[in-house]
């Protein structure tokens, strides 16, 4: 009573709020809940919500291209892709093909930019070949000049600027970073080089490739660096510096170790640096500006590239447009799948109603028992099932030579049933056909006979009886058994891959596909997440007109 | 009871035999007659073949053998949809999926009634069980009593000459019910219409029926008005189906000027007004209702037989007193008296003596 005049919370009898206490009061049981589910939710979370998820990111995500090539990705993002891009575009894809083709991931990136447009892949292995042949010119070239370029330590004592001179840990963490990009790994630890930082401004080109050169070979060889000659990608880039006028008139004051043969370098002829040149002579591919626009187009680290293809679209330099009548696939697929989803739903629909009408309207023990039947292909596999089809539906199959035997098919025109649509459709009915008698069987358990007695009493004919009273009743039933069949044909593969041959295949046939030979995942994430899309489309539209409401799956 | 030769019977039921297996029959050689306007109301426990009865007259069970008339008509081999009869069912039956206009309407659209027609004649119905208001809503939002009075007006929609009621009143609750009971019977006899009402709950089948007929393992045990089948029952099932009776047993010793003297299986002898027994020597069942039994010695006839009786409870219940007494060696014997100023209050451990009028004391077969 005292705390009816009381403005404040409602207390308990001990005086804590009533809100608190009752939360207390509830924890222990939703903690005991909690518990009782957690090993689903792990296993849901491990096994289904995460691999969803990874699905749904690799269906956009493209860093590869960045990754492996940054600095051309860099040069490239103001081109106008109009003409070839300039020398300086051709230098940074040499440094990044180089460090790529050390690391060999040129031909993964190859690889993925074969999806968009054929011949990339050829033409980042066979110049990743050459690129070394490519810096061999310079390193001859410089060795020539003066015999101290061949000495792993000149060099390493060349790029440190020698003991105590100030250094540059910067350049050096930048290529870190690149190879933790180019390698999906992370590293840490004392590479045994730091960049000086006087010599890092006079030759910066050759300081990053040495830089890059030193972090790989401590990282990945796991050798030490002073010890290591060189890559060809260096001396490229010392050549590279070497024909800036602006290094020669630093050189000529700088005194750290190695100053002597830079400056008898930097004063001899050395060969000129024509990296375009070069590339179009490994590949002549490399001159055609096709190829150059895709690495272009692809460079951002999320693309929708995958999900154009999957709608049979592509990136080009107008923007996006339809592919070609005859490249045209997907659109297609996933038309043929929605129909033939649909045409085994009505099927399974025509076929259960009555079977599920039946049995609800059996006693009890004869519906159990047919019941047993209904189930009986759960507990056959479902290779057997699908394999028995084969067996009944092919031209030399069984119902053929009935039909031949009975003379209704002339043996030289015996009915083409399997690896077809036809095919497809008749062995999915018969498979998912359990999927729609059992909860229309359950809707219909729960209607009373007496509402179409109560309707023929009223003067209805059994047939109106029926479709006015008992059909409008069953309709929950229908809807969950469709929903049920229709969301389990979309997706289904093994059996259209058995019996589909080639128009009877569904999209997930091709999902497949792209995932275990064509190795094309991002396309195949697409798809799939498309597909997903399109159940969870119905699925909503489903609810708006029908009312998930209604769908009953148990009585 | 055999009235089959009754040819202004609106209903009637000839020789009827109904089996379900092919070795029993649930309904044996069943004949009743009905003239219109009556209110029948077939009474018994369950799987005494009534509700099969009103099943075959609906349509939905087809007799073994005999013939169902209707009107004159043989029905035997009309469909349910055919034979034009209301029917209101146990659990009501209203469609679900529709509203309550719309399942008013539904025996008037498959009749092809015009809308303007059907609208009316929906709108009147709703209108004669008091439920005007609630067309618009589906069977879910109604309460069991509303959709009972909807579940009847339906049956009346289409304006059928003979209804049948399948106990409608089973699923509520006692006071509802006993409105309903008086509805029921009221609206049926002001329409003027024939009804074949089916109950287990013989209060329901006294109360509204002009007439009753009491079933018992397929066969009709007494078809009277309900004031014969109280005080005049014809066998000791119907005495002891319907009301409170007791019962003694004994043996007839003799038989003359309509009244039989028997003697009870302890030895006392009582006077029974004889039924059906028939000679001296017959085991028979006597029953008497509990409001007729005395034990005020002065107001029963001096030559009266009485029996010596103990109190054994006395039970207060506002308008009566309910007495239990040990007599004949049975301690579940009943009397009921009013509660009148003079009325005296029996007290446990008492010894009296108890009689009746022979009238009173039926002498019926031994079950």
């Amino acid at each position: 009573m005292s705390d009816t005049s009381d403005t404040g919370p409602v207390l308990a009898a001990d005086g804590t709020p009533l809100k608190r206490s009752l939360r207390r009061a509830l924890r222990a049981q939703k903690m005991r809940a909690l518990a009782l589910i957690a090993p689903l939710l792990i296993f849901v979370l491990v096994a289904f919500i995460a691999p969803i998820a990874d699905m749904l990111f690799r269906s956009v995500e493209n860093q590869i291209v960045g990754n492996t090539l940054p600095m051309t990705v860099e040069e490239l993002r103001d081109w106008d892709g109009e003409e070839l891009p300039e020398e300086t575009t051709f230098r940074a894809l040499y440094f990044d093909l180089f460090l790529a083709s050390e690391a060999k991931e040129h031909t993964k990136l190859g690889s993925r930019l074969n999806y968009e447009e054929s011949g990339v892949s050829s033409l980042f292995r066979t110049t990743g070949r050459d690129v070394d042949d490519m810096g061999e010119v310079f390193q001859d070239a410089l060795e020539e000049i003066s015999p101290e370029f061949e000495e792993a330590q000149v060099w390493y004592d060349m790029m440190s600027g020698g003991e105590g001179a100030d250094s540059n840990e910067r350049l050096l963490s930048n290529q870190i970073g690149r190879l933790e990009q180019l390698e999906s790994d992370i590293y840490s630890g004392d590479v045994g080089f730091v960049p000086g930082a006087a010599i890092s401004d006079i030759l910066p080109n050759t300081a990053r490739a040495y830089s890059a050169f030193a972090a790989f070979v401590h990282f990945i060889d796991e050798d030490v660096v002073a010890e290591e000659d060189p890559w060809e990608a260096v001396y490229a880039a010392l050549a590279l510096d070497l024909e800036d006028p602006g290094t020669v008139t630093a050189l000529a004051t700088y005194d750290g170790p190695g100053a002597d043969i830079l400056r008898q370098a930097a004063a001899a002829e050395l060969p000129p640096v024509d990296m375009q040149t070069a590339f179009i002579e490994s590949n002549e591919d490399w001159s055609r500006v096709e190829y150059w626009e895709v690495i272009q187009t692809y460079s951002p680290p999320y693309t929708t590239g995958y999900f154009l293809n999957a709608v049979d679209m592509e990136k080009t330099t107008e923007g996006i447009a339809l592919r070609d009548e005859d490249e045209r696939i997907y659109g297609i697929l996933f038309k043929r799948t929605m129909f033939m989803s649909m045409m085994i739903t009505f099927s399974c629909i025509a076929l259960g109603y009555p079977i599920a009408w039946i049995l609800a309207n059996l006693p009890a023990r004869t519906a159990n028992l047919l019941m047993i039947l209904v189930l009986l292909p759960f507990w056959t596999s479902l290779l057997v099932r699908t394999s028995a089809w084969k067996v009944m539906l092919q031209q030399q199959g069984v119902i053929n030579d009935v039909l031949v035997w009975l003379g209704l098919v002339a043996d030289e025109s015996r009915l083409v049933m399997i690896n077809n649509q036809f095919g497809t459709i008749v062995a999915m009915t018969h498979i998912l056909l359990p999927f729609m008698i059992l909860p229309m069987y359950s809707v219909m358990q729960t209607i009373p006979p007496s509402y179409l007695r109560a309707a023929k009493s009223l003067g209805a004919t059994p047939f109106t009886a029926f479709r006015r009273v008992y059909f409008p009743q069953s309709v929950p039933g229908i809807g969950a058994g469709s929903i049920l069949v229709f969301i389990l044909a979309i997706g289904y593969y093994i059996t259209p891959e058995i019996v589909g041959g080639t128009t009877g295949t569904f999209i997930s046939n091709r999902i497949a596909y792209h995932i275990s030979t064509s190795l094309n995942w991002g396309l195949a994430a697409a798809l799939g997440s498309i597909l997903l899309a399109v159940v969870l489309i119905l699925y909503w539209a489903y609810d708006k007109i029908v009312g998930i409401d209604n769908v009953k799956l148990g009585g | 009871m055999a009235d089959t030769g009754n040819n202004d019977a609106f209903v009637a039921f000839e020789r009827v035999q109904k089996s379900y297996d092919g070795e029993t029959l649930v309904v044996k050689d069943l004949n009743l007659s009905m003239p219109k306007g009556e209110f029948l109301t077939m009474l018994g426990p369950s799987g005494s073949g009534k509700t099969t009865c009103l099943m075959m007259l609906a349509g939905f069970e087809t007799a073994t053998h005999g013939e169902i008339k209707l009107d004159g008509v043989s029905i035997n081999n009309i469909p349910p949809h055919k034979r034009g009869i209301g029917m209101v069912f146990q659990n009501y039956a209203l469609f679900p999926h529709m509203t309550i206009a719309e399942n008013l309407s539904f025996p008037l659209e498959v009749r092809k009634i015009g809308k303007s027609d059907r609208e009316a004649k929906v709108k009147r119905a709703l209108e004669m069980v008091e439920m005007g208001d609630f067309g618009g809503r589906r069977p879910a939002q109604l309460s069991g009593g509303q959709q009972q009075r909807v579940a009847l007006a339906r049956a009346l929609v289409f304006e059928p000459e003979l209804v049948l009621m399948d106990e409608p009143l089973g699923a509520l609750d006692k006071q509802l019910r006993e409105k309903m009971q008086f509805e029921i019977t009221h609206l049926a006899h002001e329409l003027g219409i024939t009804t074949v009402y089916v109950t287990h709950d013989q209060t329901e089948a006294l109360t509204m029926s002009d007439r009753v007929a009491v079933f018992n393992d397929g066969k009709i045990q007494q078809l009277a008005p309900p004031d014969e089948l109280y005080e005049s029952p014809q066998n000791s099932f119907v005495a002891q189906f319907i009301g409170e009776n007791n019962t003694l047993e004994g043996t007839v010793k003799e038989i003359k000027n309509g009244l039989a003297l028997v003697q009870l299986d302890d030895g006392g002898l009582i006077d029974a007004k004889p039924v059906n027994v028939e000679k001296p020597g017959d085991r028979t069942l006597i029953s008497i209702r509990p409001e007729r039994v005395e034990f005020n010695r002065e107001r029963l006839s001096p030559d009266a037989h009485t029996l010596k009786a103990e109190v054994v409870e006395f039970i207060y219940m506002g308008d009566i007193f309910r007495t239990r007494l040990r007599v004949a060696g049975t301690d579940e014997f009943i009397i009921k008296t009013r509660n009148a100023p003079d009325q005296r209050r029996l007290q446990p451990g008492e010894q009296i003596e108890i009689g009746w009028l022979p009238d009173d004391c039926r002498a019926l077969d031994a079950t």
